[in-house]
């Protein structure tokens, strides 16, 4: 289950707006062990792509030391599909490297709607969780 | 000679849970093949038949290393290696 908070959820959204029709990407940290998520964290997509993002590697090493430091881990990371649906691609299962974070997955799809969902991925294993937004 | 090398998640199931180990060398390679002796199965984590594999990010101190030598990157006491593997994904 992912609990997360309206403002959270809206600049996802926002950010894979933004960023259509190239996947848009970034990380929520939250206190480790907290399963919380509180400090949203837009991420460069270095390949600038429709069908494929990666974290800039030096700004991953930035803010991976900062969470360290603030004793923070990546609750959420999120990107999004631009033509396709909000579920992991054989790609996003096969890099998926956190296994205590929440992989959310934007659609941007359709003009009119943005499809929001999330997953836990752990040893190629995709299981799709509830998403419950706090207003 | 100690390196300080900062283990990711994943690959803490080859140090026994440690988010830190340590180990020598004069060289990037020369430090995983070291690390290789005590925690067997991390090299092939790190290094394919081309070197450093793509999806992983190896920094030496802050640095990623691809910017510098790759594995023939020369390392010293008092570093600080860091390995993460690379977030990305996409639509198919």
């Amino acid at each position: 289950m992912l609990t997360i908070s309206r403002q959270l959820h809206d600049r996802i959204v926002a950010h894979a707006r933004a960023d259509h029709p190239d996947e848009a990407c970034g990380v929520i940290a939250g206190p480790a062990g907290s399963d919380r998520p509180a400090r949203f964290i837009a991420m460069m997509n270095a390949e600038r792509s429709p069908t494929f993002y990666r974290f800039d590697s030096a700004e991953q090493y930035r803010v991976w030391r900062e969470m360290d430091d603030n004793d923070e881990e990546p609750v959420v990371i999120y990107h999004s599909h631009t033509a396709t649906e909000a579920y992991p691609s054989r790609t996003d299962i096969s890099y998926a490297s956190e296994p205590q974070a929440h992989y959310v997955l934007v659609s941007t799809r359709d003009d009119d709607h943005t499809e929001f969902r999330s997953f836990r991925i752990a040893d190629g294993e995709v299981t799709e969780e509830p998403v419950t937004v706090l207003e | 000679m100690a390196i300080e090398v900062r283990i990711p998640t994943i690959l803490r199931t080859y140090t026994d849970g440690a988010k830190q180990v340590e180990g020598t060398g004069s060289t990037l390679d020369e430090l995983i093949t070291d690390l290789e002796q005590r925690h067997g199965g991390l090299r092939d984590r790190l290094v394919d038949d081309g070197g450093l594999r793509r999806f992983v990010n190896v920094y030496l101190n802050d640095e990623d290393v691809r910017f510098l030598a790759g594995l023939q990157t020369q390392v010293k006491d008092g570093d600080t290696v860091t390995v993460l593997p690379a977030v990305a994904g996409g639509a198919r």
